[in-house]
């Protein structure tokens, strides 16, 4: 554990007097160990819901529910379509169709065009999101080799959600959280290890 | 005929109001069913609000609400908006284990009826029929059925009707026609001219292609097979229960339901009034 000062008084800026219902993540290449580092930490009463974006090189059926349910405290399920979100449960988008959450905080299936060569879009995923929970939404976007969550965490941004972007030092490949850096201010740049604080964090002052 | 439906707007407990894209996109909805007839209102939002501001780009339309002002009077314009509502994707043999779970599961059964009435409903540019038909022609059953392929977009009728599909993508079908447990050369079924490949007008003797709407229309035949993939994602769950409704009445006893490969009875009040019979290829039963 390496949390700087200077990031924990950052993260204590970006949250205090928040509250949030749910985390959406966005990761493509080097997603993978990226996310087993962030959900494997998280306690077993964990409460809030995570929905993620992991881009898989081609479109298999993804087995990542599986994987994670076996390295995880709380519930990781596929998304269904129509399903409602449940607290405690980190979701992941499915493979080859996009993932949006609906108003009424159900999950619903897509398969219009491929954004940025991917389906699942981590933008859809995240500009959905952003609508539907506004500023209790907090959106990470953490390493990848393409432009795919840019657009989402703007999108976030400008509904008052929390936006937070892998160090681009130490991401497997820099280009996504670089591309969204550059897009947008983010409120928080950080490693893994304070992300993944951050994220109990966030979880603490909302339930 | 137009029902009177409450112009409610959609709001969450946390949301302080609906947006006022929210707003048009609902009252867009509105006028399209009350000047064409046709029922968007139930469609799930997400993905509908995609397609419209996609649209909106498209038509050089600053708002939703002008792009309902050039609707309501411009009939050519809402065939245009109509191409953007409804979603043409579709491939040949799409997810090649479903089409051999239908050929090794389904079609012995269906084998035993004298003749068999099979529907598949959004059948968008009508891939998936000529696989179905293709499929029937080579288990010997497409002589003695009747295909009904309903559509609400005309335009994707037409397309379905020609049977002329890119060549581009004919690698791809290929391949799906191969895993699905296809018995002969895919080439086989069509010509390729130019740069379409024009599938087997015998193919399509026995299908009937037809406008019917999920949303506002009622069964029209008893079927043993209905095919609806990769449409029900498109729909609310109220929607979505009016279309399982429809299947379930038009299905004979013991009839199939083929599903997409992510969709599911699992949050319909119809989920107990069928069975699984290949819960992963999504191929249901009515009990």
């Amino acid at each position: 554990m390496s949390v700087s000062a200077d990031s924990l008084d950052s993260i204590m800026a970006a949250t205090a007097e928040r509250r949030f219902e749910a985390i959406v993540i966005g990761a493509s290449a080097g997603g993978v160990n990226a996310l087993l580092g962030l959900l494997s930490a998280l306690p077993d009463n964990f409460r809030l819901p995570i929905v993620a974006v992991l881009h898989l090189p081609d479109d298999r059926e993804s087995r990542l529910a599986e994987i994670f349910q076996h390295r995880s405290a709380i519930a990781v399920r596929e998304a269904a379509d129509k399903a409602a979100i449940e607290p405690a449960t980190i979701y992941f988008a499915g493979a080859g169709y996009h993932l949006s959450i609906e108003n009424d905080r159900s999950f619903s299936l897509s398969g219009e065009e491929p954004v940025h060569f991917s389906r699942p879009s981590i933008d859809i995923l995240m500009e959905s999101a952003a609508d539907v929970y506004g500023e209790a939404l907090a959106g990470i976007l953490l390493t990848g080799a393409n432009y795919d969550g840019a657009s989402g965490l703007a999108k976030i941004r400008e509904k008052g959600g929390l936006t937070v972007v892998q160090d681009p030092d130490e991401a497997q490949v820099a280009t996504m959280p670089e591309a969204a850096i550059k897009k947008l201010q983010p409120d928080l740049i950080l490693r893994l290890d304070a992300i993944r604080n951050l994220i109990i964090q966030l979880d603490e002052i909302s339930c | 005929m137009p029902t009177e439906k409450p112009l409610s707007v959609p709001t969450h407990a946390g949301d302080a109001q609906a947006s006022s894209v929210a707003i048009e996109l609902r009252l867009l909805m509105e006028a399209i069913y009350l000047r064409y007839s046709y029922d968007f209102r139930d469609y799930a939002g997400a993905s509908q609000k995609r397609r419209v501001l996609h649209a909106l780009s498209q038509f050089d339309c600053p708002t939703i609400s002008e792009l309902q002002s050039r609707i309501l009077h411009d009939p050519a314009m809402f065939t245009q908006l109509l191409q953007y509502l409804t979603i043409p994707v579709s491939e040949m043999f799409r997810d090649p284990t479903f089409f051999l779970a239908l050929r090794e599961q389904v079609i012995p059964r269906l084998a035993t009826y004298p003749s068999i009435k099979i529907w598949i409903a959004g059948c968008s540019t009508g891939e998936e029929v000529y696989s179905l038909a293709i499929l029937l022609r080579e288990e010997g059953l497409l002589d003695r059925s009747l295909i009904y392929a309903t559509d609400i977009n005309p335009t994707s009728l037409d397309k379905a009707r020609q049977g002329i599909f890119s060549l581009n993508s004919i690698k791809g079908h290929t391949l799906n026609y191969q895993k699905a447990g296809g018995k002969k050369a895919f080439s086989d079924y069509y010509t390729a001219a130019y740069n379409a490949a024009v599938f087997d007008k015998t193919l399509r003797e026995n299908i009937t292609f037809a406008d019917h709407s999920l949303a506002t229309d009622s069964v029209f035949s008893e079927t043993q097979l209905v095919l609806c993939r990769n449409v029900l994602i498109y729909f609310n769950k109220a929607l979505q229960d009016r279309a399982f409704g429809l299947f379930h009445e038009s299905l004979s006893h013991r009839g199939f339901l083929g599903l997409g490969s992510k969709e599911s009875l699992d949050f319909s009040s119809y989920a107990s009034r069928f069975e699984a019979l290949d819960k992963p290829e999504r191929i249901f039963r009515k009990r």
